[in-house]
């Protein structure tokens, strides 16, 4: 069985990273686990992309691949038109400084700095100078203003996650990387997060890779792509949380072996629209 | 509980092992110390006792002067022929021989220099044919007044071969003998340890070395066979009364040994108080890691207490921790100390050509270092064992986080003990007696805790002052803000470096104020153009012809030349020392002596001028009389005609020529030299070189040369002292090594999320560098500011030693700020690597 390769109407001119047939395998032998089995994919400048599946299901590596973060076992990587195969730990490095931003579920800061230091910690580690007026869009957008000179244990958590996004979004990364990044926000918090991501994308073009497990933070993305077991099994453009939740659930029933149906579940995915899925959710 | 522990403390080796190597290091200095002088102290006795084997009965003239060890070389007494045939008339003698032996036999080398002595002494002695385990290698012994025989030690130092005419140094000015024999001692040894001797014939002897003739050391007495020795020694003691002593041979081998013990024991204190300042810096070391261990495990300590372990247990657990460290350092410090003293006993053998005694473990090694290991230790991680049990069980719950608890009570404690410390300083130095030495060091003591304790409050401004040198990069302003992060952390370590570097730079004070006071007066005061004198060395004062005055005078540019002669002498039984000059007017003069009572005219005969220090403490007043005892004479009386101000560079008892006779080296040692107007100064020192020719030890100086010499003694002991310190500065730097390397393991994912936000290897070694810099650098400024501190408090309690000026050694001070960063730079290596190889990705999910 092998994995799908999504079709995308801005295939090639507009990616901002990419990855085809990449494979992950950790440890060998008795211990082997094969996080990632040939996934491809590509995404678009300029776009929200979330990554959803089971716990397990290699959401997180698939980023750390693509981000650099951690080594393909196989399999090509660009970033923007950089390949990030063969690159060392000085070009990871750089790469990092210039084209990729983060986003962590938690401990984003560096407890020594105050806010605007940890904002402008990428741009003063690359040694470049921060954009006076970018950098003033960015504290609007997140809406920092007050708290710029607080040291993160003087902030709440959806505070402090909101100095991280604006850290990721002041040097203008080529795409940022977010790994359940509302994973530990009450659901306002997590929404104002996801608005200003979203702001960020449709306002300013910026490219963004969310891993999540909340169908509505999901449905705050152009494109949500679903994961099982090492692979792309799935897709979903302009998603609401309905279609997402009901999207979910049909997977479930069918990588539950007894439900398992013959064909391969992704391929009559891409023309499903989002609102006929509209329904199932409200069980 | 017990096997939790054991876990967790395997589980952190490398703590185990930082902090368990002070403990070790200083462990190991402490057993390496009793290990090297047991050793030492055994070979001494057996050298000692085969010396004495053929000796039943010793007899021994009193010593003339009596001075310790410690404080000198005591004159040895004198027998008469006489009492020599009164001992070979006790009944039960088979045989007497008399000995002549006295320190200060100075042979011109090869070279035409003086063969050094860096301490034992150099025996000038008289043949008594192979006896006493002598044996000769080469030649014969000397039989006319022109031959000497030499042992080996002395023959391979000068190079001097049998048939070689050879210039000898005695009490007498330089004579030309024929070298006829060398001679060593049995077992293969080329010397009684690392002794210089010469053998002369006895008449020339007693004359050169003794300026008896006729005298004797002492009486080697041998038994007739059936006789005990100390049946033999009490009839000869009735027989000669109480003028002198009477040992067996082994009582006086015990004698001799037990003098050298005495030296020995001294010189193990000094080791074990280096010692001690090591494992004072240990205990920090430990008290450190101890409160990171348990800070680090708050989380873990709240959920035993949570799961229902009382306080008690918590504690134990923390202690048994230290004892499991404190017994492993103990036994291993133990064992490197045996192999370092051993090591060290037989350097110290081989250089002193001394039979080395086999290497035993004294008692005391083993006592005092599982007491020192394991006491330092526990005492060290009994604050975090209590601090441990005061984890609330909540903490399980909540961040791990290490509070910033106020340093308000530390400050306060801190403040108080310091001014403590400060005070029995400062009364210490105010006060005589017995209990100084005690106030100094428990003020020194306390000075140490209490500024250990105001420390983290200094940390912060200072840190960040220091640190704003490094903010010019983000690395750097990354480690300065870490190393400001833990103020307690950052300062108990910094606070162990302080120890050692505040006793450098103490001591550097206090010896550089002395050498700036004594320099200071003796700029002004020294009016003479040129001083003539030779190094001092125990048992030897170096002299000169004094037939060659009259020659000196005539030397042309030469204005006048003060001769002045020195011996020990006991006035009104006081051990003292006794100087005679040819000329007082002048050397008031060439010194700019001022006169405080009476007249400083050229004592007479019978008459002698002292200093107001002296007089005031004697009770003496012009016209009073004092009994003067020199070496060779008998006491006479002495009556005060003048009393002069003490010089900070001259004092003591001037006397006329009259005492010269009685003196050991009736020759002059120094002299006093004011060039003609309009002199040559070249031509005239080199005038007078000339004539010093046969008198290798004399230096012909101008007075900046004289003094720079003089004063060069301190700049060794200060090296030997910075030596010793060494080992207290490389705990402290573990000290550093371990804070760093444990901060790098609690930010394991600060450090990987620098590193994803783009921070290069090579930068996050940087930041760990400055951290530390930043970190040694605060320890030197500590140590420093203590350091001048306590110099300076030196300084005003010696001020009536003539410590006038306080003298702070700054570019010293600057070597020892640039030797921190460096020490910084060094102890952020290992830590800095671990740092720069963190795997971001590991780091993130690093809990
Ligand atoms: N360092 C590693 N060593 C071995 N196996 C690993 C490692 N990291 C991840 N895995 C395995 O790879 C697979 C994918 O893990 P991954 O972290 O990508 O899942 P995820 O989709 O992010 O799950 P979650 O939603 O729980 O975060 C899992 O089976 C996991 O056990
Ligand atoms: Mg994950």
């Amino acid at each position: 069985m092998t994995s799908p390769v999504i079709d995308t109407p801005a295939a090639g001119a507009g990616a901002a990273a990419r990855a085809a047939d990449l494979w992950k395998v950790y440890g060998s032998g008795e211990a082997q686990v094969i996080a990632l089995r040939g996934v491809s994919v590509e995404l678009e400048r300029g776009r929200f992309t979330a990554i959803m599946g089971p716990s397990g299901s290699g959401k997180s590596t698939l980023m750390h691949c693509m981000a650099g973060l951690d080594s393909a076992t196989r399999g090509h990587l660009t970033i923007g038109d950089t390949a990030l195969n063969g690159l060392g730990d000085a070009g990871l490095t750089r790469l990092r400084r210039e084209k990729v931003g983060f986003i962590f579920q938690q401990f984003n800061l560096l407890p020594t700095l105050t806010a605007e230091e940890n904002i402008l910690l990428p741009l003063a580690i690359a040694g470049r100078k921060a954009d006076p007026q970018w950098f003033q869009t960015v504290i609007d957008t997140v809406g920092l203003g007050d708290r710029l000179g607080h040291r993160p244990n003087q902030l709440s958590g959806g505070q402090q996650q909101r100095v991280a996004c604006a850290r990721a979004l002041v040097s203008q990364p080529e795409v940022i990387f977010a790994d359940e990044p509302t994973g530990n926000l009450d659901s306002r918090s997590g929404a104002e997060i996801l608005s200003f991501l979203r702001r960020s994308v449709t306002e300013h073009g910026q490219t963004i890779v969310m891993v999540t497990h909340d169908a509505n933070a999901a449905s705050y993305a152009d494109r949500v792509i679903f994961l099982a077991d090492g692979q792309i099994v799935d897709e979903l453009l302009e998603p609401t949380a309905d279609a997402v939740l009901d999207r979910i659930k049909r997977l479930d029933v069918m990588s539950s072996p007894t439900a398992r149906p013959d064909g391969p579940p992704g391929q009559r995915t891409v023309e499903d629209s989002p609102s006929a899925t509209a329904t199932g959710a409200t069980e | 509980m017990l096997r939790a522990t054991l876990k967790s403390l395997l589980a952190r080796k490398l703590r185990l092992v930082l902090s368990g190597l002070a403990v070790l290091l200083g462990v190991m200095f402490v057993s390496g110390s009793f290990v090297l002088t047991d050793a030492l102290g055994r070979s001494f006795d057996n050298m000692f006792s085969s010396a004495m084997a053929e000796t039943d009965v010793l007899v021994t003239a009193r010593p003339a002067i009596d001075v310790s060890e410690l404080e000198g070389e005591s004159v040895p007494g004198m027998l008469a022929a006489a009492d020599r045939d009164a001992v070979a008339a006790v009944p039960g003698v088979a045989e007497v021989v008399g000995v002549v032996q006295a320190d200060g036999a100075r042979v011109i080398g090869t070279d035409g220099k003086v063969v050094a002595s860096f301490g034992p002494p150099r025996f000038g002695a008289n043949w008594t044919g192979e006896t006493g385990g002598l044996e000769l290698r080469e030649g014969r012994g000397p039989t006319s007044a022109d031959e000497i025989a030499v042992n080996v030690t002395l023959a391979e130092l000068s190079k001097l071969k049998v048939g070689d005419r050879v210039g000898v140094l005695t009490t007498q000015p330089k004579k030309l003998f024929t070298l006829v024999g060398v001679f060593g001692y049995e077992g293969g040894l080329p010397g009684q340890g690392p002794v210089h001797e010469v053998r002369f014939t006895e008449p020339v002897a007693q004359e050169l070395m003794l300026g008896a003739p006729g005298a004797y050391t002492s009486l080697s007495v041998t038994a007739a066979p059936g006789t005990d020795p100390a049946a033999l020694r009490d009839a000869i003691k009735s027989r000669l009364g109480d003028k002198y002593v009477v040992q067996t041979g082994q009582e006086a081998a015990a004698a001799i040994a037990g003098d050298f013990k005495t030296i020995l024991s001294l010189f193990n204190n000094i080791l074990l108080g280096f010692a001690g300042v090591a494992l004072f810096v240990g205990t920090f070391l430990i008290l450190n890691t101890f409160s990171i261990i348990v800070a680090q495990r708050t989380r873990e300590l709240a959920l035993s207490r949570a799961l229902g372990a009382s306080r008690r247990q918590v504690i134990g657990s923390v202690m048994v921790e230290a004892l499991a460290i404190g017994l492993l350092a103990s036994v291993l410090g133990l064992a490197a100390g045996v192999g370092v003293g051993a090591l060290l006993a037989k350097l110290a053998a081989d250089f002193s050509s001394l039979v080395l005694a086999s290497i035993s473990l004294p008692l005391a090694a083993v006592i005092s270092a599982f007491a020192v290991g394991i006491g330092v230790t526990v005492i060290a991680a009994l604050l975090p064992a209590l601090r441990a049990s005061r984890v609330p069980p909540v903490a399980a719950l909540q961040e791990v986080a290490t509070p910033d608890r106020p340093l308000t009570r530390l400050t306060v404690s801190g403040a108080s003990i310091g001014a403590l410390g400060a005070g029995a300083i400062a009364f210490g130095l105010a006060t005589s007696g017995d209990a100084v030495m005690w106030l100094l060091l428990g003020g020194v003591l306390a000075t140490f805790i209490g500024v250990s304790l105001l420390s983290p409050v200094l940390a912060r401004p200072v840190v960040s002052v220091l640190g704003r040198l490094f903010s010019w990069s983000v690395p750097g302003r990354l480690g300065r803000l870490n190393s400001g992060r833990n103020p307690r952390r950052t300062a108990i370590t910094a606070a162990a470096l302080m120890v050692g570097v505040a006793l450098i730079t103490g001591v550097n004070t206090t010896i550089s104020s002395a050498d700036r006071s004594l320099r200071g007066d003796a700029e002004t005061g020294f009016q003479a153009d040129l001083i003539i004198s030779g190094q001092e060395s125990p048992g030897v004062l170096p002299t000169f012809d004094e037939a060659l005055l009259p020659r000196m005078r005539a030397v042309p540019g030469i204005g006048t030349v003060t001769a002045e002669y020195n011996d020990q002498a006991l006035i009104n039984e006081e051990p003292s020392w006794a100087a005679a000059v040819t000329d007082l007017p002048a050397v008031v003069r060439d010194l700019s002596l001022v006169a405080v009572a009476g007249s400083l005219a050229q004592p007479g005969p019978g008459e002698v001028v002292v200093d107001d220090q002296n007089a005031t403490e004697a009770g003496l007043t012009v016209g009073s009389t004092v009994t003067v005892k020199l070496p060779k004479g008998e006491p006479a009386s002495y009556r005060i005609s003048g009393v002069y101000q003490r010089a900070p560079f001259y004092g003591g008892y001037i006397f006329g020529t009259d005492v010269v006779p009685g003196m050991r080296f009736p020759q002059p040692s120094f002299a006093y030299v004011r060039l003609a107007d309009g002199a040559d100064d070249a031509a005239a020192r080199k005038g007078l070189e000339a004539l010093l020719v046969d008198s290798p030890e004399m230096l012909v100086e101008d007075k900046q040369q004289y003094l720079d010499r003089e004063l060069g003694e301190g700049a060794q002991l200060l090296l030997m002292i910075q030596i010793l310190l060494g080992l207290a500065i490389v705990i402290a730097v573990l000290g550093v090594i371990n804070t760093l390397a444990l901060s790098v393991l609690e930010r394991t994912r600060e450090l990987g999320l620098l590193r994803a936000i783009g921070l290069s290897r090579a930068a996050t070694m940087r930041m760990i560098t400055v951290e530390a810099v930043v970190i040694t650098v605060f320890g030197v400024l500590l140590g420093v500011a203590v350091g001048i501190g306590l110099g300076a408090a030196v300084v005003q309690g010696l001020a009536d030693e003539g410590l006038s000026t306080l003298s702070i050694p700054w570019p010293a001070i600057g070597l020892y700020l640039a030797a921190g960063a460096a020490l910084g730079v060094l102890a952020a290596v290992l830590p800095a690597i671990r740092a720069a190889r963190i795997n971001v990705l590991t780091a993130i999910a690093h809990e």
